[in-house]
């Protein structure tokens, strides 16, 4: 208790170099765990995948569509419980910044397969009579301003022209990691749209993706083999891979991106490090005669240590408290700035685990050698400093 | 007498007396300036290498709004149309200087940890080869045409499964052998595999091109050209130069990467600035009697006001330069990531500019000022008298 009181009359006895300290610890936590995050978000999508369902897509890329036929074949495979389908519509809302996911599906199976998005059923039969209606999620229509009524018009760069779409109906997610920025419309408008143009001899019949639900999520493996294995040497070979898998091949293509913004959410404690190194650095040199004077009564060399050590750690601790109880307020304000980019935006509790570890290694790092080097002062010297 | 300036002299021999100290503080400036520096450089190796795709009187053509290759569509008559439109270059033998190419993704596992990702692959001609002069073989030779033959971009070479010289892809339901491995002179080419046009269509089933490029007689004659274009309601396709196609193209990931840079470096650098703050409180805490005595010798407020920033400006400089020593070795490193924009894989490199060099010093001097201020300005402010009796 004596030690502690000591530590704090210790931390406290350089007011503005320990809040300076201090305010410098809490940005760089903050930080650490901003970028954490930002990180995890990328991620959410792969998290939010189901383990029952699987995706089929063309085995040549995700931009090559497959004939509409195949969704016969592939429920008659066995083990496939149902089927659904989707086509990455690609349209830009007023201008290009504000992205967010538009499919067109086959309603009535698609909702079948996707239980986590929630739309009451009046919406849903609403959606489902009108061939020109849209369903869009809650943070989607809450970002701009949509209610069920109002008609959004989309650019085509994939289907060429100008699009307009009736809101029918807005959706919740089920749990907390659902993606609730989508916007769902008619395969079969968008079909069409194509047929029309393009005669009988263009892509009418095809379709993006189909998301297939496996009846025990264990035969997945053997369900997705089976699948290719039915198209294999066709015209349009197929690769079937997990939710999870598809949605994890997208992170995996900015994994430079990502690796980059982990290295940097490194650096920041690094810098952080030096900065209290040199806090602790200082303060030893100033207190090198009362060192001394504590080794002159008797006190061993390992007080001196905990002394120094004690103070840094009780600091960093503090900085870490304020670090992680800051964060949560700035990650808010952060994922309502960026809108879109992230649907699903949280801190984790194993990014708070790493902060506050991180917050104890700065503390401990930067008073090692300071503290190695005031425990082995020549008294005598020490004395002499004061005059 | 009155002196303006505390010599130079003075306020280095002060940083080395705290070495300790000194290195502690401008490490920490140095890593805030490196990050500042590598992603500037990130986002010029990127502009840079889409820059260096585009050929200056090059024209390219793509179905209105389609923005990126791989959406657009350009039928055959099209394209035949398009390559009878006056104002285009000839080669020796009168015909003009067209290449009409279709243009898919392919997903393809990546040497390093087998993960696919998107690989641009495009058919092409001899025409499209000429259009091109950048791109040189550099290992085997070309393919020839109406073969299952591809050669592949360096990038592709080194980065994918498969991509290396006598090797085979599997795709489109064709093994494609690869029989040459071309250098683009670090454009965006180097991360395409190209195969023969024709071949190209009949294996993805492609009924038209994606795109039509075309070098023009006169780089002036770029706004007759759209005006023709325009004019003709057969062709529902727009035209670019092609510098101009390929700067879009980048503009996303560049801008996306500097504004992610550069909001993490201004977070970073208040720790940095902290530090210097620290550190110059300390140094004028510990010289207050020497500060007396410079102003019982006649050195004026002002005098000892720089004397402290510029201490302060001294020690970020070093960090500074550390810093941008450090980014500059990332010149070295070839990276490659996808760009959102066209879904697929692009390798650049990291590329220090004079400008770049400029900025991250300013960026350091910046901190070194906002950290020193302060203390500086305290120093300025001390009593004469009384700092002189604590000497």
């Amino acid at each position: 208790m004596f030690l502690l009181r000591l530590l704090l009359k210790n931390a406290f006895r350089h007011r503005l170099r320990t809040g300076l300290t201090l305010v410098g610890l809490v940005v760089a936590l903050c930080a650490f765990g901003l970028l954490r995050t930002i990180v995890d978000a990328w991620y959410a999508g792969v998290n939010a995948s189901s383990s029952a369902r699987l995706v089929t897509r063309s085995a040549i890329s995700l931009t090559f569509p497959l004939p509409l036929h195949y969704a016969e074949r592939i429920r008659a495979v066995e083990g496939v419980e149902g089927i659904s389908w989707a086509n990455w519509f690609g349209g830009v809302y007023i201008t290009e910044s504000n992205f967010f996911a538009q499919f067109a599906v086959d309603a009535p199976s698609y909702f079948a397969l996707y239980p986590e998005f929630v739309l009451d059923d009046t919406e849903r039969t609403a959606f489902l009579r009108d061939r020109q209606g849209c369903v869009v999620g809650r943070k989607l229509a809450a970002r701009y301003g949509w209610q069920v009524g109002d008609v959004v018009s989309l650019r085509g760069t994939i289907y060429p022209g100008t699009w307009s779409f009736t809101i029918r109906g807005i959706y919740q997610g089920r749990e907390a990691g659902t993606d609730e920025q989508q916007m769902f419309i008619h395969w079969q408008r968008v079909a069409e749209a194509v047929r029309q143009r393009a005669g009988a001899g263009g892509l009418a019949d095809h379709v993006g993706v189909y998301v297939v639900s496996v009846r025990d999520p264990d035969e997945a493996p053997m369900v997705s083999q089976r699948i290719d294995a039915l198209f294999r040497n066709s015209l349009a070979e197929t690769l079937t891979e997990t939710e999870k898998a598809f949605q994890l091949s997208f992170v995996s293509m900015s994994e430079t991106i990502l690796l980059a913004i982990q290295a940097v959410s490194f650096i920041i404690i690094l810098i952080i490090m030096a900065v209290m190194a040199n806090t602790m650095t200082m303060t030893a040199r100033e207190r090198l005669a009362e060192y001394a004077t504590l080794k002159a009564l008797g006190f061993r060399p390992g007080f001196v240590v905990k002394l120094l050590l004690g103070e840094s750690l009780l600091i960093a601790a503090i900085g870490g408290a304020l670090g992680v109880a800051v964060t949560f307020p700035v990650a808010r304000a952060f994922a309502a700035s960026v809108g879109t980019l992230f649907p699903v935006f949280a801190v984790s509790p194993l990014t708070v685990a790493l902060q506050v570890l991180a917050a104890l290694v700065v503390g401990a790092v930067a008073a090692a050698w300071p503290a190695w080097k005031m425990s082995r002062i020549d008294i005598v010297q020490g004395l002499r400093h004061v005059a | 007498m009155r002196w303006r300036t505390v010599p130079l002299n003075y306020i280095l021999r002060n940083l080395w007396m705290r070495r300790v100290t000194t290195a502690l503080t401008a490490t920490g400036m140095a890593l805030v300036v490196y990050v500042f520096a590598t992603v500037l450089m990130m986002g010029q190796g990127i502009e840079a290498t889409l820059v260096a795709t585009g050929q200056p009187d090059n024209v390219m053509v793509l179905r209105k709004g389609a923005g990126a290759e791989i959406n657009s569509v350009v039928t055959r008559e099209q394209a035949a149309i398009l390559e009878s439109l006056p104002g285009l270059a000839t080669d020796g033998l009168g015909r003009a200087r067209v290449t009409r190419e279709p243009v898919v993704l392919n997903s393809l596992p990546k040497r390093s940890n087998g993960q696919p990702s998107n690989v641009t692959v495009r058919g092409t001609s001899a025409q499209g080869l000429a259009l091109r002069p950048q791109v040189r073989l550099v290992a085997g030779r070309m393919f020839r045409p109406g073969t299952s033959e591809i050669v592949t971009g360096g990038a592709v070479a080194r980065g994918f499964a498969g991509g290396g010289l006598g090797e085979t892809l599997r795709f489109a339901g064709r093994e494609w052998r690869v029989v040459g491995v071309f250098d683009a002179g670090r454009s965006g080419f180097d991360s395409e595999i190209w195969g023969d046009a024709e071949q190209m269509m009949q294996a993805f089933r492609r009924q038209g091109y994606s795109s039509v490029v075309a070098q023009l007689a006169s780089p002036d004659g770029f706004e007759a050209l759209r005006d023709r274009i325009a004019a003709d309601p057969r062709l529902t396709v727009e035209v670019k130069p092609e510098r101009q196609f390929y700067a879009e193209q980048s503009q996303a990931l560049a801008t996306f990467i500097r504004i992610l840079g550069l909001s993490l470096s201004v977070i970073f650098s208040i720790g940095a600035v902290v530090g210097a703050m620290i550190t110059m409180f300390a140094t004028v805490a510990a010289r207050v009697g020497e500060i007396g005595t410079l102003r019982a010798l006649g050195f004026r407020r002002s005098a000892v006001l720089l004397a402290f920033l510029g201490e302060s400006m001294a020690l970020s400089l070093v960090g500074g330069l550390v810093g941008l020593a450090a980014a500059s070795l990332m010149q070295t490193v070839d990276i490659s990531t996808v760009n959102f924009q066209t879904f697929a894989e692009l390798a650049f490199r990291f590329e220090l500019t004079l400008s770049i060099a400029v900025q991250a010093l300013l960026f350091a001097l910046a901190m070194g000022v906002l950290g020193g201020f302060i203390p500086a300005w305290r120093a300025a402010r001390l009593p004469i008298v009384d700092s002189l009796r604590q000497a």
